[in-house]
């Protein structure tokens, strides 16, 4: 005790809490100018767009300049694509990060794959777009809402392959074992233990998959384009979201500027939505 | 000593010449590699039915990896080999062809961490069992009693059967374990240090369990602690660097030990 109490008060023990509250000082500092930002993003969205909140968003068509509308077909053509993008990747994925996690976790094929994985996650999703432009949209000779789907599900495939390697790869070799040792099948074991072991984890890649998709204009630009109208048909253009916001907030019309200020509320508190579900269901797995 | 309920067979140096003993596995001139280092040398060595073998020795002397060879687990990983022969009866447990899933649903193994399956404590037991028999559902429920009773851990969940395995304390997690492993009707149990991860009171009902068990399977165990080697074993084997050093009935091992080394590590003096 003597020599601690002897310690506290050493100039070399007051030096260096002198240097750890400067330190402190400056993270303090650095995390509330990133607070900043974020705070002030979500309040001018709240500002400018909780006032055009009201039923006929979710109600009306996109209007002409000068006419009273809402957004109800680009939520829905956000929707149906984030929907089936999901359907198309999501499967994709797992398989592909079941294989590097499980079968493939010593073969040299998978480093390639993961490394290719990578780069694809990394990808500017413009670039996404310009290759399912080229890919559909120009083979087919229009824009398309199934194009448009295909180029977020390019998106969600890396994202979901990632997440669900990284899920199994945290799953005990001991589990796997335990689950060879009672004479399973390996094929088994993975459906049956390994997947139920890292579920939690698992949908948590899937919803920030969503997360990432549900804001991307860049590759709806040059696939599924937009829409003034209802569609039901998936092989004409379909309006989105982003893409919605994109022209309007670039428009010289004040009421289509609001709509895009309104959309763009949408899609954040979406996106919260999602983020939290998704943090969520990520603390229950730590608890387990 | 668990020795009362069958007659000790004479002091031999190879307790395998007695003759009320059944050979259930049997390892000759077995060598194992990972990748190019040779971690199990010349091992000859017989497990009997209705008895149980511990093996014992300073970490890293191949215990567990023999354990490992005698259910084809190492097979799980690449860049591992064994040569030589082992016979589960005159089944060729290395054979290139021998159906892994098969082999260990008959040869069981219990671990050194619990690791009971992300499931309900009904589903940890009736999994496995429904991997190879088709059974009605109060067949089902009775074999999943059957095997809770067996590990002595009825009592404590019969109430619960719908909780999760990972709800219960670390010793009956064990137990479900091996509940587990009993449940699929093996010949062969394997234990690979089933207590480091126990508290004494856990520790005694597995060990309890273990010789209750033995009358019914052929039980190998892998064990850092000497005391309960002598408590459960009938036969003990010691190793060393690789080797097998020495082999013989457990109560004669542990009073006259013939090699030096074996004497020196039961007296504590390494290891």
């Amino acid at each position: 005790m003597a020599t601690l109490a002897s310690g506290a008060s050493s100039p070399l023990y007051a030096k260096r809490r002198r240097k750890n509250a400067v330190a402190m000082t400056l993270a303090y500092l650095a995390t509330g100018f990133g607070l900043t930002w974020l705070a002030l993003i979500l309040g001018v969205l709240f500002y400018e767009g909780f006032s055009g909140l009201s039923w006929r968003v979710f109600s009306e068509m996109t209007p002409p300049p000068g006419a009273s509308g809402g957004l109800l077909n680009p939520i829905i053509g956000s929707l149906v694509m984030t929907f089936l993008a999901v359907l198309m990747g999501t499967p994709l994925g797992i398989l592909a990060g079941t294989y590097l996690a499980e079968y493939g976790r010593y073969d040299k094929l998978s480093s390639v794959v993961r490394f290719i994985n990578d780069i694809l996650l990394s990808a500017p999703s413009i670039v996404i777009g310009l290759f399912i432009y080229e890919l559909m949209v120009a083979q087919m000779g229009h824009f398309s809402g199934w194009a448009g789907a295909v180029a977020l599900a390019v998106i969600v495939v890396p994202v979901v392959v990632r997440t669900t390697e990284d899920m199994l790869t945290l799953v005990p070799d001991t589990l796997r074992e335990a689950a060879a040792s009672v004479g399973l099948p390996r094929s088994l074991m993975i459906q049956k233990v390994a997947y139920r072991a890292a579920r939690a984890g698992m949908i948590t890649g899937v919803l920030l998959a969503i997360a990432r998709i549900s804001g991307e204009t860049a590759p709806l630009l040059f696939t599924a384009l937009n829409n003034q109208f209802w569609t039901n048909d998936m092989n004409a253009p379909v309006a989105s979201l982003p893409v919605v916001i994109f022209q309007f907030a670039l428009s010289p019309y004040k009421d289509w500027q609001e709509l895009a200020w309104t959309g763009a509320l949408i899609i954040t508190m979406a996106v919260l939505a999602l983020s939290i579900t998704a943090r969520f269901l990520g603390g229950e797995r730590k608890k387990s | 000593m668990s020795t009362a309920n069958y007659t000790v067979p004479t002091v031999a140096a190879n307790p395998g010449n007695a003759d009320n003993l059944v050979e259930k596995i049997t390892v000759k001139n077995l060598d194992f590699y990972y990748g190019d280092n040779r971690a199990l040398k010349n091992i000859n060595v017989s497990l009997y039915h209705g008895r149980v073998t511990a093996f014992i020795g300073p970490s890293g002397c191949g215990k567990s990896t023999l354990l490992r060879v005698l259910n084809r687990m190492y097979d799980l990983y690449p860049n591992q080999r064994a040569t030589g022969t082992v016979r589960l009866d005159n089944d060729d447990i290395l054979a290139p062809s021998q159906d892994l899933n098969l082999l260990r649903a008959k040869v069981g193994m219990v671990f050194q961490k619990p690791t009971p399956f992300p499931m309900t404590i009904y589903e940890n037991i009736a999994f496995g069992i429904r991997l190879y028999e088709k059974l009605s559902k109060p067949d089902l429920d009775n074999r999943v009693q059957q095997a809770l009773q067996r590990a002595a851990l009825w009592n404590e969940v019969k109430d619960k059967l719908d909780a999760n395995g990972l709800s219960l304390s670390g010793g009956q997690q064990q137990r479900l374990c091996i509940a587990r492993t009993v449940a699929v009707r093996p010949e062969v149990i394997l234990f690979d240090e089933p207590c480091s991860a126990l508290d004494p009171i856990s520790t005694a009902k597995i060990e309890e369990l273990i010789d209750e068990l033995k009358e019914d399977y052929t039980i190998a165990i892998v064990t850092h602690n000497m005391q309960q080697a002598a408590r459960v074993s009938d036969f003990t084997a010691f190793m060393y660097l690789g080797e097998l050093v020495e082999y013989g009935e457990t109560t004669r091992m542990f009073t006259s030990p013939s090699d030096r080394r074996t004497q020196d590590y039961i007296t504590g003096r390494f290891g």
